[in-house]
């Protein structure tokens, strides 16, 4: 009899090439996704005199350093640079590139779903943290850094040691209002940031086989802020429907392959993991942060907490993250004064996003400033069809061109020194939206909550 | 890239947790080519003050020859930002000792020959004390050993990532080895047609 397998076993077996004496594998790579950031690699790659072995499984896109105003002329000479190297390194060995001007460009981890790039049962890498995106397919993906994509820019393969696996299940209904970021906050502020630490870990239970493709998407990204490398969720008739019909997917003979490939890609019933953890998904409250770390997170209807009640291993942390972000401990999160808010990046800036920010916000005005840039060209063009971006606009936000924006800052979308702002981005992390930046990352819907009534704020009592 | 089994050299330590890739290099100074060395933009606006002067109390600022850090718990967490390593590296470091490391952190730092060894609470307590006295260090890839004067601590270490630091493999040379298994797997992979991306698409 067969042994009772995981969904990472069965995905790890069927990338497998070689294991070696030590337990590390060698991987074959399905698809490589490359951006402005890969340069160190292209670099590396160029240096050895190397060629690349598979230019038809990598694909490269603008996303990271990408204006979202003024692109036909972009004034910056650095994000020029950037964006001409990329341009060149993908001319150069023969890589499709999703550039400025393609009406498909995007962030990568918006783009490769909805281009069909990312399927069930494929191991996907990119130099980014938040490749677990596309593990919301049933896909092995995580990122690496730039000697790891050098390696598969030469080889399409990757020496990886085998994670230990991790289920998290999510049992019984959300709340109104309560969404995958909150699930991905709330598990993570309960297991702290290395909770996850060299783990897969796989997303169960009805709360999330009741989410859409895009919230599923939301959670796997989250994963590496709880310190796995992998997230994953089992592929079902929702990830098929997403899947079929996309430019690059499967059709005719091939889709009816994939799909019985994909039908196998579920934990086995007597399956054991290494870590179990359950949470109730009725007791989820929309969750955002309040310090400098994606685990120092509360229910909005909290307290900040008194420093003698945190752990005291946690303890200077927890002081250093009241003096950056000028709070107090003891104080209700309710009622902080906002000076921005943003909407958009890889965890929140598709469509599902952006209709649930735009519920909060038709007919109410804005009362802090606030920038809102669609996960990609695709998302921006479906809710400008769904006339989105007037409800953003008559609100009072800007409506921008897409790109990784003011997530990571790079291209010039920055937080002022000391701005607090409610941001459906992924990293609190000091300096990461600018330096000196006040990161509080929630819901999209929770953002719009804040923005109209420009204090932090539970989003269930002002839609009420 | 060199292999090294011993390190003489100082060491400091730096008494924070979740220390980030954000703290180790901000983005903004990402887009240089590697040539020109990012040693100057380690932990850039952690050491400074708000007008940007550096901070004369932050450990890395007193300790400027430093080689060696003792870092707190999830250091190096956050994106994979290689350049992360590279600002330790060219800022002359060859070891950072924690309780832990973000995962893609310490595979990048093997990748750069830079050791990410994990000391356990007694071994970090140990350290933390030994250095109120001295900060001249060995680092011994061969016992896993950190000595400090007399103290001894150990240090954990995955075995095929010390090997590589030992020898200063290169992946890219290990992996050329094992082609025809590639291109079998290859073969294999090639057979299930709903694997590559549609043509013409
Ligand atoms: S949106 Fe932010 S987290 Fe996502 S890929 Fe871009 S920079 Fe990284």
């Amino acid at each position: 009899m067969e042994m009772p397998s995981t969904l990472l076993d069965k995905l790890w077996a069927d990338h497998e090439i070689v294991r070696r004496d030590d337990g590390t594998s060698l991987m074959w790579v399905d698809r490589h996704l490359v951006h402005e950031g890969s340069h160190h690699a292209f670099a590396k790659l160029a240096a050895r005199g190397a060629s690349m072995a598979e230019p038809a499984l990598t694909f490269a896109v603008v996303d990271h350093y990408a204006p979202t105003r003024g692109r036909a002329k972009i004034a910056d000479h650095d994000i020029a640079r950037m964006i001409a190297t990329l341009e060149d390194n993908a001319a150069a060995h023969g890589v499709q590139i999703f550039g400025l001007h393609d009406p498909a460009q995007g962030i990568v981890h918006v783009l490769g779903p909805e281009q069909g790039l990312t399927l069930p049962g494929l191991m996907i890498n990119c130099g980014d943290s938040h490749t677990s995106t596309h593990g919301a397919f049933g896909a092995l993906a995580f990122g690496i850094g730039a000697t790891e994509v050098a390696h598969v820019l030469a080889t399409q393969t990757l020496w990886q040691r085998k994670p230990r696996a991790m289920r998290i299940t999510f049992e019984g209904v959300l709340g109104p209002h309560v969404t995958a970021k909150d699930m991905a906050l709330g598990w993570i502020a309960q297991l702290g940031t290395d909770g996850a630490r060299g783990m897969a870990v796989e997303y169960a239970g009805d709360a999330v086989r009741g989410l859409s493709m895009e919230g599923r998407m939301t959670l796997c990204n989250l994963s590496i802020e709880g310190g796995a490398r992998f997230g994953m969720v089992a592929p079902d008739a929702v990830t098929f429907d997403y899947v079929k019909g996309r430019p690059f997917a499967p059709t005719g003979a091939a889709w009816g392959a994939g799909l019985a490939a994909w039908r196998r890609l579920v934990s086995d019933r007597q399956a054991t993991f290494d870590r179990e953890v359950t949470i109730d998904a009725a007791s989820i409250a929309p969750t955002l942060t309040w310090g400098t770390s994606p685990e120092q997170a509360l229910p909005i209807d909290a307290t900040l907490p008194q420093l003698a009640d945190v752990p005291a291993d946690k303890r200077p942390a927890a002081q250093a993250a009241y003096d950056y972000m000028g709070l107090t401990p003891g104080a209700r999160l309710v009622g902080t004064p906002v000076d921005q808010v943003f909407l958009g990046s890889c965890t929140n800036g598709r469509i599902e996003d952006l209709r649930a920010a735009a519920s909060v916000l038709r007919g109410r005005k804005a009362l802090v400033p606030g920038l809102v840039s669609p996960g990609s060209a695709l998302v921006k063009a479906q809710a400008e069809a769904e006339g989105l971006d007037r409800v953003f606009a008559d609100a009072g936000l800007d409506w921008v061109s897409s790109g990784c924006s003011m997530c990571v800052g790079m291209n010039g979308d920055l937080v002022g020194a000391g701005k607090r702002c409610a941001s459906s981005t992924n990293r609190n992390f000091r300096g990461r939206q600018g330096q000196g930046a006040r990161t509080h990352l929630m819901s999209p819907a929770m953002v719009a909550a804040a923005a109209v009534t420009g204090v932090l704020s539970d989003v269930r009592e002002v839609v009420r | 890239m060199a292999g090294w089994t011993h390190h003489t050299g100082r060491a400091v330590h730096l008494p924070l947790a979740n220390v980030d890739t954000d703290q180790l290099i901000p983005a903004r100074f990402m887009s240089v080519p590697r040539s020109e060395g990012y040693g100057s933009y380690l932990m850039h606006d952690l050491r400074r003050d708000a007008a940007g002067n550096l901070t004369p109390a932050f450990p890395l600022n007193r300790a400027t020859d430093a080689s060696v850090l003792i870092a707190g718990r999830n250091f190096g967490s956050g994106s994979s930002r290689e350049a992360a390593v590279y600002a330790l590296v060219d800022a002359g470091f060859r070891a950072v000792f924690a309780p832990s490391f973000g995962d893609i952190f310490a595979s990048n730092a093997v990748n750069n020959g830079l050791l990410p060894a994990v000391l356990d609470a007694q071994g970090l307590t140990a350290v933390q004390e030994a250095l109120t006295q001295q900060a001249d260090c060995v680092v011994d890839l061969e016992a896993c050993q950190l000595s400090i004067g007399a103290v001894r601590v150990p240090f954990v270490l995955e075995e095929s990532w010390r090997e590589k630091l030992v020898n200063g493999w290169d992946d890219i040379d290990l992996t050329l080895h094992h082609a025809p298994q590639i291109s079998d797997y290859r073969a294999r992979r090639a057979a299930q047609i709903w694997v590559w991306p549609k043509a013409g698409s």
